[in-house]
């Protein structure tokens, strides 16, 4: 890592590729990175009918290593770390001593003492001293923030594996979702994970930050017979949202606990001591007061991230993040309503522009595939 | 960059006005469509036959990631709204200086008309 005043713009390795390629570049969370190439709804719609490719080299990676790596971790997260097998990765959170949410996490377990931590580019100064503010000789395990050291390239949709396999020898076929495997990809060392944010098959590659590049036109020239689009961070958040997944500083926040958020499933009360779970317990006995809720609007309008939620007249919080979906045409919204408030078909308003337009609930995901 | 109509007035927000007659027929341009993105809403329109202020908002057009307002660039009263862009907003992106109108508005003073942009100063402004 190393400066700690982050009054610069930061690039991945791949910034001047994006820029060669006319992509659109916006700050996010400190980068700049490309908000679109071609244009959202077209990568939007090459990711959920052929394959797109993603840099997401901002994300942070953490490795923790030794023989105390699995119960640090357990202090530090929510899921059951001890629960995974070599070559798997698991979703998890960590929390703050009263259970809101420091980040939402990836924990890669690559041996018995060996585990990679992906993180949020927008957390990862907070992320870091979070961890290394909990971390002591006594742990038995290093921690080292290798965020500099790593890209992170995502290939995402129904098309996915068969690009990716055109650049490994590794049968893909084998590594199920949520499993990963290191081995060589376009003739570079890779951390091969079958994961991603997208709601489509896909893969995440981590490499040395050194070899970005040649990775990128490797995945490019191989996902050229299927259409292989490059996708920006605009069509990563429309792709997102119709799943449901969250995003931090959005829908997640210390303000929020998981329960809250509806990731009771990757909370694991019964685990033993983490942090944030006495506070957590205590909310789940107290009786969790909200909920993370899926709506549609009733009328023409888009709500957006911030705008206000009405539940029978009195203003609850924030339209936590909202677009018009692509794959469905309407307006989808993510938001916290309180507890009985929270079921499929319960009604609530969105203020847009002054006017409240009627909202429902609905169950998610948004988006779900043809047969699924 | 594509070319910019010479038939047409601009204001500084990135409308198109074009006159015929006593009525105006408004637009945004190519460049706020290509800044917007994929417009995918319009909306928040005012009543045919109401009076508007120069300045004050006809409506707001949304892209995936934008949400922005469109201001009268003349004073008048509303004659027409595009009907066609509510199942289609994509022809603000697809043809912005056409099919891709937006409003029609009786012009209420031609004096306002001066304030506008020729097409080569909106061409500078660009710069």
């Amino acid at each position: 890592m190393g400066d700690a005043g982050r009054e610069t713009v930061r690039h991945t390795p791949l910034h001047g590729v994006h820029k060669g390629m006319g992509a659109r570049l916006v700050p996010f969370a400190g980068w700049e990175m490309p908000v679109q190439y071609s244009g959202i709804l077209a990568e939007h719609k090459a990711v959920r009918e052929r394959v797109g490719l993603f840099d997401v080299s901002h994300m942070g990676e953490f490795l923790v290593e030794g023989t105390g790596a699995e119960a640090f971790l357990q202090r530090l997260t929510s899921n059951d770390v001890s629960q995974l097998a070599v070559g798997q990765a698991q979703y998890t959170v960590a929390c703050t001593e009263t259970g809101g949410i420091v980040d939402d996490l990836l924990v890669y377990k690559r041996s018995g003492e060996r585990y990679l931590v992906c993180v949020n580019a927008g957390r990862l100064d907070e992320d870091w001293d979070w961890f290394s503010g909990h971390h002591s000789a006594s742990d038995q395990c290093s921690l080292v923030n290798a965020s500099d050291d790593y890209a992170q390239l995502a290939i995402q949709g129904p098309r996915a594996l068969e690009v990716v396999q055109r650049m490994t020898s590794v049968n893909l076929k084998e590594v199920p979702t949520y499993r990963f495997v290191e081995g060589v990809a376009a003739g570079r060392q890779c951390i091969i994970a079958r994961t991603g944010y997208t709601g489509e098959d896909g893969f995440e590659l981590f490499v040395d930050s050194a070899s970005a590049e040649a990775l990128w036109s490797a995945c490019m020239e191989a996902g050229e017979p299927d259409g292989l689009l490059p996708i920006g961070l605009g069509a990563r958040d429309t792709l997102r949202l119709e799943m449901k997944y969250c995003l931090y500083g959005n829908d997640i926040t210390t303000d929020t606990t998981p329960l809250e958020a509806r990731l009771a499933w990757i909370t694991k009360l019964d685990k033993g001591d983490f942090i944030g779970r006495d506070a957590l317990i205590r909310q789940k006995e107290e009786g969790v007061p909200r909920g993370l809720v899926g709506f549609v609007l009733k009328d023409r309008g888009i709500a957006r991230h911030g705008y206000p939620v009405i539940v029978d007249g009195d203003s609850y919080g924030v339209v936590t993040s909202g677009a018009m979906s692509p794959s469905l045409g309407t307006a989808i919204g993510l938001c916290y309503l309180p507890r009985g408030r929270t079921r499929a078909g319960n009604s609530f308003e969105v203020e847009i522009r002054g006017r409240l337009i009627p909202a429902e609930v609905v169950k998610t995901p948004f988006f779900k595939r043809a047969g699924n | 960059m594509a070319s910019i109509p010479q038939d047409l007035k601009y204001s500084e927000d990135h409308e198109w006005v074009l006159v015929d007659g006593g009525v105006a027929t408004i637009g945004i341009t190519h460049h706020a469509q290509d800044q917007l993105g994929d417009v995918v809403y319009l909306g928040d329109f005012p009543d045919t036959g109401s009076s508007i202020e120069q300045g004050d908002p006809v409506g707001v057009v949304e892209s995936v990631k934008a949400t922005s307002d469109i201001y009268a660039p003349i004073s008048g009263s509303i004659v027409e709204i595009n009907a066609d862009l509510i199942e289609s907003p994509e022809l603000v992106n697809s043809d912005p200086y056409g099919e891709g109108w937006i409003v029609r508005m009786k012009i209420q003073d031609t004096e306002e008309l001066n304030d506008l942009l020729s097409h080569e100063a909106y061409e500078e402004l660009l710069d």
